[in-house]
């Protein structure tokens, strides 16, 4: 007698969970609710997998980012269908423009039940089209394992991004033959990874023939990898051009090196400004031109030839013309482009004149501010908690705005994933569960959100997230009772007429900690400043810091809307506080 | 302040695709989202094996955001390839329409002349209407159409074009 071998069945549920083990997915961030109560039923028999109940879900999304930009390993979240679902659409949006890998399963009311508006059903797939890099609605239980795997190898691979997967409670609970998919070959989606080699030689030969080359770097190269990060330090020192960073990419590049010339774009240093706009090559590496960083698109480096590598084609010539495309990851373009130059001899020439022309530039110190006896500067702030902390070299998140600013300015980075900030969409409310999400991702990592009194309001619940799992997640808030930049652009461009910007009834902060189990730690006189930061670092557990600052301090140097690299603010002086139509249409 | 216009050229792209539940959906929202036009969109299975749709999009842009429309067709997952048959060189565009036209006596007659003229089909007669189809180029169509309104057009479907590049290589 021939015995066929079966087999075994599994449920959806079962299916799901076993794949996320065979993944090797040992974190997942969600909130419970109706359509994926069968999940959480077999997540009752994985303690393998750790979940971590949020208090909402948008939460769980920057939670998952957090983790997966800190760690390099993919986010998961977990949330029920209909509101479930759409209170992930901001982490969900804010991942694709950072290009964070996270992988989001949703219920689904079951297939039956699709289109008849059921009790919290929404169109998961239908919404999130736009704000994912692929989605998937699963109607077998038998395809699960498979849309599964594809969903992480397209999270991951290329340019990384969210992935939605919508499971139908019915599709959770019907049984299907379980096969594991993992280590099998997607055919579906290959992303180019090395550069084209005829393009690496020409890149190499523009850069063996410039005379004032700047390396312009970001996220990609974070994404990239840690290896990406020294590559580009092999890279700058062979080269020896000045290095400036997107906001995503801080960190890549040490901060204590010679040729870094710390942020480009709107908030970034006039000599990095300076240097893109009289660069005769610009080499950007993992960034995409966002308009942060160009300015006024006509005036944006005018006279110099430009290569871009990218992983994503449809980033390239989107905004601003380059001579030289590389498609490819930009840490293997950047091996290839190093071996290419050590195979023809290449002698970095010193660049004297580009050098001395830079020096000038830096001379402005142009991330000077007024100091005060009186109000703590929010710089200072920053700077005394760099001081205090950077030998341990802490994670750092940020909620949305002044303070982001201020922070990325003035909080120097000298290694990759510690700097986890809501670049492209803008996130308030990003910092809190970033942290959290960060803090599980290395448990014995300082990590501190740098956050403002409004912003961390948008995700203030999370005080119990954190209770609730023993994170010893610092928040330092820059606490100046209002939405500081929004402020400041009314100071800018409406004649200071404060619409809605004043941070009114505020909590008290130190109270609300505490009645989450925090530690609440008041700083109001400068001469304290020191002490309670200290205060923070050595107490166990999470701390809540919220330190009064300036009330009107403004964020400088800036570029304003529509204007030139050339044409930086550097202080209050700077302002004229009005203008005209075609800047005021501009984000 | 105004808000500026610039100048468009229309392009043929041939989309190569994975023949999946919502494939048109992405493409279709890939354009709204990002603000570009459709002109016209087919789209049929075209693979033994139903696995592989082609979808045929007449667009217009400025030459910039057509290259823009090609990577960000390109970047979507079930997307297998993407082609300018406009930029790729000569190719042949075919659209089929089916027209109306309804009344009696001169007209009547004068658009059965016209049909004649434009290799109209005749696929549908009553005493009072026809029914003519008519294959060709979008603009031998939009001239047919254009004519039959003066003549009793009622009524007109059609089908958006398809088109393929000349010669033996493939898209």
């Amino acid at each position: 007698m021939i015995m066929e071998l079966k087999v075994a069945e599994k449920s959806g549920a079962e299916i799901l969970v076993q794949t996320l083990l065979d993944l090797g997915v040992d974190t997942v961030f969600g909130y419970p609710g109706g359509a994926v109560l069968p999940i959480y039923d077999a997540l009752y028999d994985h303690p393998k997998i750790k979940h971590i109940l949020v208090r909402h879900e948008q939460a769980a999304t920057h939670a998952a980012e957090g983790y997966a930009r800190s760690t390099g390993k993919p986010g998961v979240v977990l949330v029920t269908s209909g509101p479930g679902a759409t209170n992930a659409v901001t982490g969900i949006t804010d991942a694709l423009m950072d290009s964070i890998p996270m992988v989001v399963i949703t219920g689904q009311v079951a297939t039956n039940l699709i289109g008849s508006d059921a009790f919290q059903e929404a169109d998961t797939v239908g919404i999130t089209r736009h704000c994912t890099k692929h989605n998937y609605l699963v109607k077998q239980p038998s395809d699960l394992a498979g849309v599964l795997t594809e969903a992480f190898h397209i999270a991951t691979q290329g340019r990384p991004g969210p992935v939605v997967v919508d499971i139908p409670k019915n599709v959770q609970v019907a049984e299907a033959e379980f096969r594991s998919h993992n280590g099998k070959i997607n055919p579906r989606y290959q992303p180019q990874i090395d550069g084209d080699f005829k393009a690496i030689n020409e890149a190499a030969e523009m850069i063996m023939q410039a005379k004032a080359p700047i390396l312009y770097t970001g996220g990609g190269i974070i994404n990239s990898g840690p290896n990406a990060s020294e590559t580009l330090c092999q890279l700058a020192e062979l080269t020896g051009a000045p290095v400036t960073s997107t906001l995503m990419g801080l960190g890549a590049f040490p901060a204590s090196s010679e040729q870094w010339l710390g942020m480009l774009g709107m908030h970034g240093t006039f000599e990095a400004n300076m240097a893109m706009n009289r660069a005769d090559l610009v080499v950007c590496l993992g960034a995409r031109f966002d308009d942060r960083i160009t300015g006024r698109i006509d005036a944006f480096s005018p006279n110099s030839k430009k290569i871009h590598v990218d992983i994503d084609r449809s980033s390239v010539n989107k905004t601003i013309r380059v001579d030289l495309p590389v498609i490819g990851d930009v840490g293997r373009v950047m091996e290839q482009l190093l071996a290419v130059l050590k195979g023809r001899k290449f002698n970095a020439p010193d660049y004297e004149e580009w050098w001395a022309r830079i020096k000038g530039w830096r001379a402005t110190n142009c991330l000077a501010y007024p100091e005060s006896k009186t109000e703590i500067m929010p710089q200072e702030a920053i700077r005394k908690l760099w001081e205090a902390t950077h030998e341990r070299s802490p994670i750092i998140t940020t909620e949305v705005g002044q303070h982001q600013m201020w922070a990325a300015q003035h909080f120097d980075f000298e290694k990759p994933n510690k700097w986890l900030t809501s670049g492209g969409l803008g996130t308030m409310g990003y910092g809190l569960p970033a942290a959290i999400g960060a803090q599980l991702g290395d448990p014995d990592a300082l990590v501190i959100d740098i956050a403002g009194e409004a912003s961390i309001q948008m995700n203030i619940q999370e005080l119990g997230t954190a209770s609730q799992y023993r994170l010893p997640v610092k928040i330092f808030i820059l606490n100046n009772e209002y939405m500081g930049m929004v402020r400041q652009w009314q100071e800018l461009t409406y004649e200071s007429r404060y619409s809605n910007s004043y941070s009114d009834s505020l909590p008290d902060f130190i109270k609300l900690a505490e009645s989450y189990g925090w530690t609440g730690i008041l700083i109001e006189d400068p001469s304290d400043l020191e002490t309670g930061i200290k205060k923070m670092i050595e107490t166990d557990g999470p701390v809540l810091v919220d330190c009064r600052v300036a009330k009107l301090a403004n964020c400088f140097p800036m570029i304003p809307s529509g204007a030139a690299h050339t044409d930086m603010l550097l202080t209050p002086e700077d302002v004229k506080g009005t203008m005209d139509d075609n800047a005021k249409a501009l984000v | 302040m105004h808000i500026k216009e610039e100048k468009v050229e229309r392009h043929v792209l041939a989309v190569l695709v994975d023949n999946e539940a919502g494939i048109l959906a992405r493409i279709a929202g890939m354009f709204t989202a990002r603000g570009y036009n459709i002109e016209s969109l087919t789209v049929a299975d075209i693979s033994a094996d139903h696995a592989i749709s082609r979808i045929t999009i007449a667009t217009n842009g400025p030459p910039h955001v057509i290259e823009q429309i090609i990577a960000q067709l390109d970047r979507l997952v079930p997307v297998h390839s993407v082609r300018d048959l406009t930029e790729a060189g000569p190719h042949v565009q075919r659209e089929l329409a089916l027209v109306k036209v309804s009344g009696k006596g001169e007209n009547r007659i004068e658009a059965m002349r016209l049909a004649d003229v434009y290799r109209a089909r005749v696929v549908d007669a009553t005493t009072e209407s026809f029914v003519f189809e008519i294959t060709g180029a979008p603009d031998k169509i939009q001239t047919f159409v254009g004519l039959m309104r003066e003549v009793g057009l009622v009524e007109v479907g059609r089908t958006g074009v398809v088109a393929i590049g000349r010669g033996p290589d493939v898209a």
